[in-house]
C-alpha cells in the first residue's frame, strides 16, 4: 500500500499546482485557454514536451520493444527527434505569429479565416475533435489500471479511474492552460529525472546490463531483439511520416500559441530531441531487458513490463515514487481535455455568436462546464467499456495516422497562397475515409493476422501486396498506411486547389503581406521599399 | 545560397536516420551494454538537436517578434473576424 500512498501524495501535489495556477489568472478567455500567451521558454519547452508524451510513450514503447527489440527507438523516438522540432520550427512559430497578430486560439479559427469558409472549418473541427476523444478515454482507463496495479488491487479500477478523472478535471477546471502547463512542466521533470534514476537502480540491482545483453544474444529467439531484424526497412522508412501528427494535434497546436515570445521556441526546438532521448532510451532498453527477466509475455501483457521491473528491482518507497512518475505520463489527458474545451468554446460557442450574446465571462464558464462534461462522459465510457480497451487503443493508433495526414492541409494554409477551402475539404474527407477504411481492414482481418515473426498475409490476393496484414498493422507493399494517407492528402489538396478559386485578394494580403525583414534596420519593411535600397 | 546549404544539411540528417547499416548486428556494445543500433540512434537524437541549433542560428525568423498584436484579446473568436 506504500506505493499507492506515495501516488496519492503525488496526485495531491499536482492538484495543488493546478489550482495554485488559477490564482495567477484573469477571468478572460485568452487567459483561461492560452495563459494570456505568456509562457516563458523553460515552461514552454517542458509543457510542450509533456503535452506530447502519453502513456504510450513510456509504457507502450517498452512493451513494444519487449517484442520487437531496440529498433523501436529508431522507429518511434529518433524519427520524432528529427521531425517534431522541424514542425515546431516551421509551423509552430507561424501559428504563434498568426495567433498573436489576429487573435487565433485554434487551428480551425485560422483555417476559417485563411480560406474564408465556415463549413470546411466545421468539418475539420469535427474530424480533429473525434480523433481526440479516444485519447481522453484511454487516459482515464490508464489511470484506473495504473492505480489498481500500484496498489496491488486495493484501489479498484472504478475508484482509481474516478480519482484520476477528478484530479485532472479539477486542475484543468480551475487552472486552465496555465494550470495544465505548470502541471505538465512538473510531470516532465519528474519522469525524465526519475526515469534516469530507475534505469540506474534497475541496472545496479540486476548486477549490470552487460551479462543480460550477453544472455539475450546467446538465445536465438531473443538475439533478434538486440538488432533491428524485426522491423522491416519499408516500415522504418514510412514511420517517419507519423511524427507529422504532432503539430496537428489540437493540444500541441494550441500550446504553440501560448509562448510569450517567439524566442521561447528556440530552446524548445533545440532541446526537444534531447528530452526524447532521455525519456525513450531507458524506456526502450528496459523493454528489451524485460525480455530476459520476464520471458513469454503476450503483446497485451507486455505493456506493464516497466512496472514489473520496478517492483522486482526497487524498494517499496522508490517503486511508489517511480509509479507516480508513470502516473504522470498516464495523466497526459489534461491538455487534450483542455484543447477539446478550447475548440468547443472558440470554434462552436464563440463562432456561432455565443460570446457576442453572453459575453466573455460566460464563455469561460461554458468552457469550464465543458471540461466537467467531457471528463464525466470519458469516465463513464471508461467504466462501461473497461473490457473493450483494445477499441480505444486502436482508435488512438489510427488517429496518429489521421493527424499526420492532415499536415499537408496546414502546410498549404501557411505556405501556399493558391490553396483553397475546397482542397482542404477534400483532403479532410480523404483523411476521414482512409482512417475508417484502415481501421475496418485491420478489424476485419484479425482472424488471418500472422503471428509475430511470420510473413505478412495478402488481404485481397488478386491485388497482390497492395493490402497486406502484418501482426500489428495494415501495410501497402510493406509501407505503413500513413504514407499513402499523407501523400494522397497532399495530392488532393494540390489538385483540388488548382481547380477551384483562391480566397479574395484582401485575405491573401492579410496572410501573405508584401513585407520583408530588413536585418540591418531590425524592422519589417514593405518589400518594394526594401528592394529600392 | 544559405537556404540551399541549410536544406542540404536537413536532408543529410534525414538520410542518416534511414540507416541500413548495423541492421542485423548488435556489436560493438557501446559503454559495454548498449547495442550499436540503439547507440547509433541515441547519437542521432543528439545530431538532430545540433541540426536544430544550426537552424536557429542561421534561419531564425526574427521578424515574427515584430508582428503587431491583435486588439482586443480574443477578438478573432467572433465569426473568425
Amino acid at each position: 500500500m506504500i506505493p499507492a500512498l506515495i501516488v496519492f501524495i503525488y496526485l495531491g501535489l499536482v492538484l495543488y499546482i493546478g489550482i495554485f495556477a488559477s490564482r495567477k489568472g484573469k477571468n478572460t478567455g485568452e487567459d483561461y485557454f492560452l495563459a494570456s500567451r505568456s509562457l516563458g521558454s523553460t515552461v514552454f519547452l517542458l509543457a510542450l514536451f509533456g503535452t506530447n508524451m502519453t502513456a504510450f510513450s513510456i509504457l507502450g514503447a517498452s512493451g513494444l520493444s519487449y517484442h520487437r527489440g531496440i529498433g523501436v527507438y529508431g522507429l518511434l523516438a529518433s524519427s520524432s527527434a528529427f521531425v517534431i522540432p522541424l514542425t515546431i520550427f516551421f509551423i509552430g512559430t507561424r501559428l504563434w505569429r498568426l495567433g498573436k497578430r489576429f487573435g487565433h486560439m485554434t487551428q480551425v479559427q485560422f483555417f476559417r479565416d485563411r480560406w474564408e469558409c465556415s463549413f470546411v472549418g466545421t468539418v475539420i473541427f469535427a474530424l480533429t475533435a473525434a480523433m481526440l476523444v479516444p485519447y481522453i478515454i484511454i487516459g482515464v482507463m490508464g489511470g484506473g489500471q495504473t492505480l489498481q496495479a500500484i496498489s496491488q488491487g486495493k484501489v479498484p479500477y472504478w475508484c482509481g479511474g474516478a480519482i484520476v478523472a477528478l484530479v485532472v478535471m479539477s486542475y484543468v477546471f480551475f487552472g486552465g492552460m496555465r494550470g495544465t502547463a505548470w502541471v505538465n512542466t512538473f510531470q516532465t521533470l519528474m519522469f525524465i529525472c526519475l526515469g534516469t534514476i530507475a534505469f540506474v537502480l534497475i541496472g545496479r540491482n540486476l548486477g549490470g546490463f552487460e551479462q543480460i545483453i550477453e544472455r539475450l544474444a546467446a538465445q536465438p529467439e531473443t538475439a533478434a531483439l538486440l538488432t533491428r531484424q524485426r522491423i522491416p526497412l519499408e516500415e522504418f522508412f514510412s514511420y517517419t511520416f507519423i511524427p507529422l501528427s504532432s503539430i496537428m494535434f489540437p493540444h500541441v497546436a494550441i500550446m504553440c500559441m501560448t509562448a510569450e515570445k517567439v524566442t521561447a521556441f528556440k530552446k524548445t526546438v533545440i532541446f526537444y530531441p534531447i528530452c526524447i532521448m532521455m525519456l525513450w532510451l531507458p524506456s526502450v532498453f528496459l523493454g528489451v531487458v524485460a525480455a530476459d527477466q520476464f520471458p513469454g509475455l503476450k503483446p497485451g501483457q507486455s505493456d506493464d513490463v516497466l512496472l514489473r521491473l520496478l517492483t522486482a528491482n526497487t524498494d517499496l518507497v522508490l517503486a511508489g515514487v517511480l509509479g507516480a512518475a508513470i502516473m504522470a505520463a498516464v495523466m497526459a489527458s489534461d491538455s487534450q481535455i483542455l484543447a477539446l474545451c478550447t475548440m468547443f468554446t472558440e470554434d462552436i460557442f464563440a463562432y456561432y455568436g455565443g460570446k457576442r450574446r453572453f459575453g466573455e465571462k460566460t464563455q469561460v464558464w461554458t468552457g469550464r462546464a465543458f471540461v466537467v462534461g467531457v471528463t464525466l462522459v470519458a469516465y463513464l465510457i471508461a467504466l462501461a467499456l473497461q473490457d473493450k480497451e483494445g477499441i480505444f487503443d486502436l482508435a488512438v493508433r489510427f488517429a496518429f495516422s489521421g493527424y499526420a495526414a492532415l499536415a499537408p492541409v496546414m502546410l498549404a494554409a501557411l505556405f501556399w497562397k493558391r490553396s483553397t477551402k475546397w482542397g482542404a475539404l477534400v483532403a479532410a474527407l480523404w483523411v476521414a475515409a482512409t482512417v475508417l477504411g484502415t481501421w475496418y481492414l485491420y478489424d476485419s482481418t484479425v482472424a488471418i493476422a500472422p503471428k509475430p515473426g511470420q510473413p505478412p498475409v495478402q488481404i485481397f490476393p488478386a491485388l497482390g501486396n497492395l493490402f497486406l496484414r502484418t501482426p500489428g498493422s495494415i501495410t501497402h507493399f510493406g509501407y505503413l498506411s500513413v504514407m499513402p494517407m499523407c501523400l494522397g492528402s497532399a495530392l488532393l489538396m494540390g489538385m483540388v486547389s488548382w481547380l477551384t478559386s483562391p480566397p479574395s485578394q484582401a485575405t491573401l494580403d492579410k496572410y501573405f503581406p508584401a513585407e520583408k525583414w530588413n536585418p540591418k534596420a531590425n524592422e519589417l519593411q514593405p518589400s518594394e521599399s526594401l528592394s529600392h535600397k | 545560397m544559405r537556404k540551399l546549404l541549410l536544406f542540404l544539411m536537413v536532408f543529410a540528417v534525414y538520410v542518416l536516420h534511414q540507416d541500413f547499416w548495423w541492421w542485423r548486428e548488435y556489436r560493438p556494445l557501446v559503454f559495454g551494454f548498449l547495442p550499436i543500433g540503439l547507440a547509433y540512434h541515441a547519437g542521432f537524437s543528439i545530431l538532430a538537436a545540433m541540426m536544430m541549433a544550426v537552424l536557429v542560428k542561421f534561419a531564425w525568423p526574427e521578424h515574427f517578434e515584430k508582428a503587431p498584436a491583435h486588439h482586443p484579446p480574443g477578438a478573432a473568436g467572433e465569426n473568425g473576424k
